[in-house]
């Protein structure tokens, strides 16, 4: 009896100390990313550093703006999303509705491959094969452009996208469908008016999900984009928040201003990905109460 | 229950202090091995520092120095080749390095350098490119855009796309301060290690770019600039262009600590050549 509690004592403290860890990892992750992104905010100036043009961090007159990266990011997340949602969503909808089980039984797993390959894989097949086709395709004189990596990035978004997706069609009430068909509406009919959107916050979740994973991404990007600080355009070498951060940090001297102003970039980026969760969290919240 | 836990913790602790005596016991036995290796034992830090560009040559030297004195820490301080340079002077370092030779207004402030290795820089353009050689103020054109198409300069009807490292890499560093395009630039990409540069270079037709002489490959050319082939033995008699001294600057006339001067007789001697060459720079001939 005494062991038995005692046990149950032991147990329920390490369950405790267990889930405390990611909690006391995100404080200390939130608190570092803050002491160390502020002083260099402040030393260039929240105003120059967020809407500053030109990012010349080595330079003898060195400068520090990063409105390029912010809108290069915001850019292709938006680029991403509109290749990969409509690609994503008819896939969810392929799956959960239409898909007879023996092709569903190949789909699915290639869905659940996709989200397991490594960014690094992606970033090389973009190099290799994307780089060149964006090449030829459009007569540019180099590959590595904004269009290069958004392509990438579409794809990267649809595990995500699709697994949510179907989830919520899947979750809608087989009686609103039958309803619907009992009206005389056809299939593709019930599917477009009742079932997507009965299912419509689930499917923003997925979106907002495939959105945090697009404007987190660095690996894959940092391979196709070209990583030069200009001003994005769809068929301009750019360079993304993530890869401003990975591309510079190696060589950044400690403690210059140039290795404190990529931690400055990395708050930004951790702020845009906190709002993107807030911005989850919410959609999801609104759903269950809708239920 | 709490009679238990305070027994458990015992144990722990008993555990635990037994492990780190033993540990103690371990390490105190093996440094007594070594320093009776030694004949006669170097001891003491070498504060270095400077020039980005040199930091592997010295992370490659002094990790084999500090292997054969393991009494002696060798410590590096990327700072630039200017900080290395006042870090000598004022005292702060006791060798400081630079990846270029002193100007005569710091060699008038007393110091001296000692030249320890040379850093070549290939050109190189892809093997489709009919261009085979380069003036150096060919270079500087298209590197900052004042030709913006290779015809120009002998090749093909065709635009320059310029391929290279991000900025803070060393050989972004010496390319452009030696050819004199600091800042100025025209990247269509910047990567982030000299395989991606050959790799990038190698994928496009219309591509130049710069790498470390050692990098260069059968996948790209390197083309001769002012008619010279870069090669170790060109970078060595002083005939290739893109080239620069990586040096360590001391006061002169005022002695080393012995463990200071150990390390540059190391990394001048021939023994160091290797790790030099390992490095992705060119040894003194």
């Amino acid at each position: 009896m005494k062991l038995k509690h005692i046990i149950e004592r032991v147990m329920n403290t390490v369950f405790f100390v267990c889930g405390m860890v990611s909690i006391a990892a995100v404080l200390l992750i939130t608190i570092y990313m803050v002491i160390a992104g502020l002083p260099a905010i402040l030393e260039i100036g929240p105003i120059d550093f967020l809407l500053g043009q030109v990012w010349q961090s080595t330079a003898k007159d060195p400068q520090f703006g990063i409105l390029p990266f912010i809108m290069t990011s915001v850019w292709g997340t938006l680029g991403a999303v509109l290749i990969g949602v409509p690609i994503g969503l008819c896939t969810a909808i392929f799956l959960a509705k239409l898909a007879p089980p023996k092709i569903a039984a190949v789909v699915h797993p290639a869905v659940e491959l996709l989200a397991g390959i490594p960014s690094v894989v992606y970033g090389l097949i973009g190099m290799m094969v994307l780089v060149p086709g964006v090449m030829n395709v459009f007569q540019l004189k180099s590959g590595s452009t904004l269009l290069t990596a958004i392509l990438v990035l579409a794809v990267m978004i649809l595990p995500s996208i699709i697994s949510v997706s179907e989830t919520a069609l899947r979750a809608v009430p087989r009686e609103y469908e039958e309803a619907s068909l009992g009206l005389g509406a056809t299939w593709i009919e019930t599917i477009c008016k009742v079932s997507v959107p009965a299912a419509k916050s689930g499917i923003a979740a997925g979106v907002v999900l495939g959105v945090g994973r697009a404007i987190g991404e660095a690996m894959a990007v940092m391979m196709v984009a070209g990583n030069v600080a200009n001003m994005p355009g769809l068929f301009t070498s750019v360079r993304f928040l993530t890869t401003a951060v990975a591309s510079e940090m190696s060589y950044a001297a400690d403690g210059s201003l140039q290795k404190q102003a990529l931690f400055s970039i990395g708050l930004i980026l951790f702020i845009f990905i906190m709002v993107i969760n807030l911005l989850l969290g919410r959609i999801l919240k609104k759903g269950d109460t809708a239920k | 229950m709490r009679k238990s836990t305070k027994r458990v913790f015992a144990l722990f602790t008993a555990c635990a202090l037994m492990a780190s005596l033993t540990a103690c016991g371990g390490t105190q036995d093996q440094t007594a091995d070594n320093s009776g290796e030694q004949t006669a034992t170097l001891s003491g830090a070498v504060a270095t520092g400077g020039s980005t560009s040199v930091e592997k040559v010295i992370g490659a030297l002094s990790e084999s120095f500090m292997e054969s004195n393991p009494d002696v820490d060798v410590t590096y301080d990327p700072t630039g080749s200017g900080a290395g340079i006042t870090g000598a002077a004022d005292g702060t370092l006791d060798l400081g390095l630079s990846s270029r030779s002193l100007k005569e207004e710091e060699a008038a402030q007393g110091l001296k350098e000692t030249t320890f290795a040379l850093d070549g820089i290939a050109i190189v353009v892809n093997k489709e490119s009919p261009v085979t050689d380069l003036s150096l103020e060919q270079i500087k054109g298209l590197a900052d855009g004042t030709i913006t198409n290779w015809s120009e300069v002998g090749g093909n009807d065709a635009p320059v796309v310029l391929i290279g490292r991000e900025a803070g890499s060393g050989t972004r560093d010496g390319f452009e301060s030696i050819v004199g395009v600091e800042d100025t630039c025209k990247y269509e990409q910047e990567l982030t290690s000299t395989g991606a540069v050959i790799a990038g270079v190698a994928a496009n037709p219309n591509a130049f770019g710069y790498a470390s002489l050692s990098a260069v490959d059968d996948t790209i050319k390197a083309v001769t600039v002012d008619g010279v082939e870069a090669s170790e033995a060109t970078v060595q008699d002083g005939t290739y262009k893109i080239q620069r001294p990586f040096i360590f600057v001391t006061k002169d006339g005022e002695e080393l600590s012995a463990q200071a001067q150990a390390f540059v007789d190391y990394a001048t001697s021939d023994a160091a050549d290797e790790l030099i060459t390992a490095a992705g720079a060119v040894p003194l001939a």
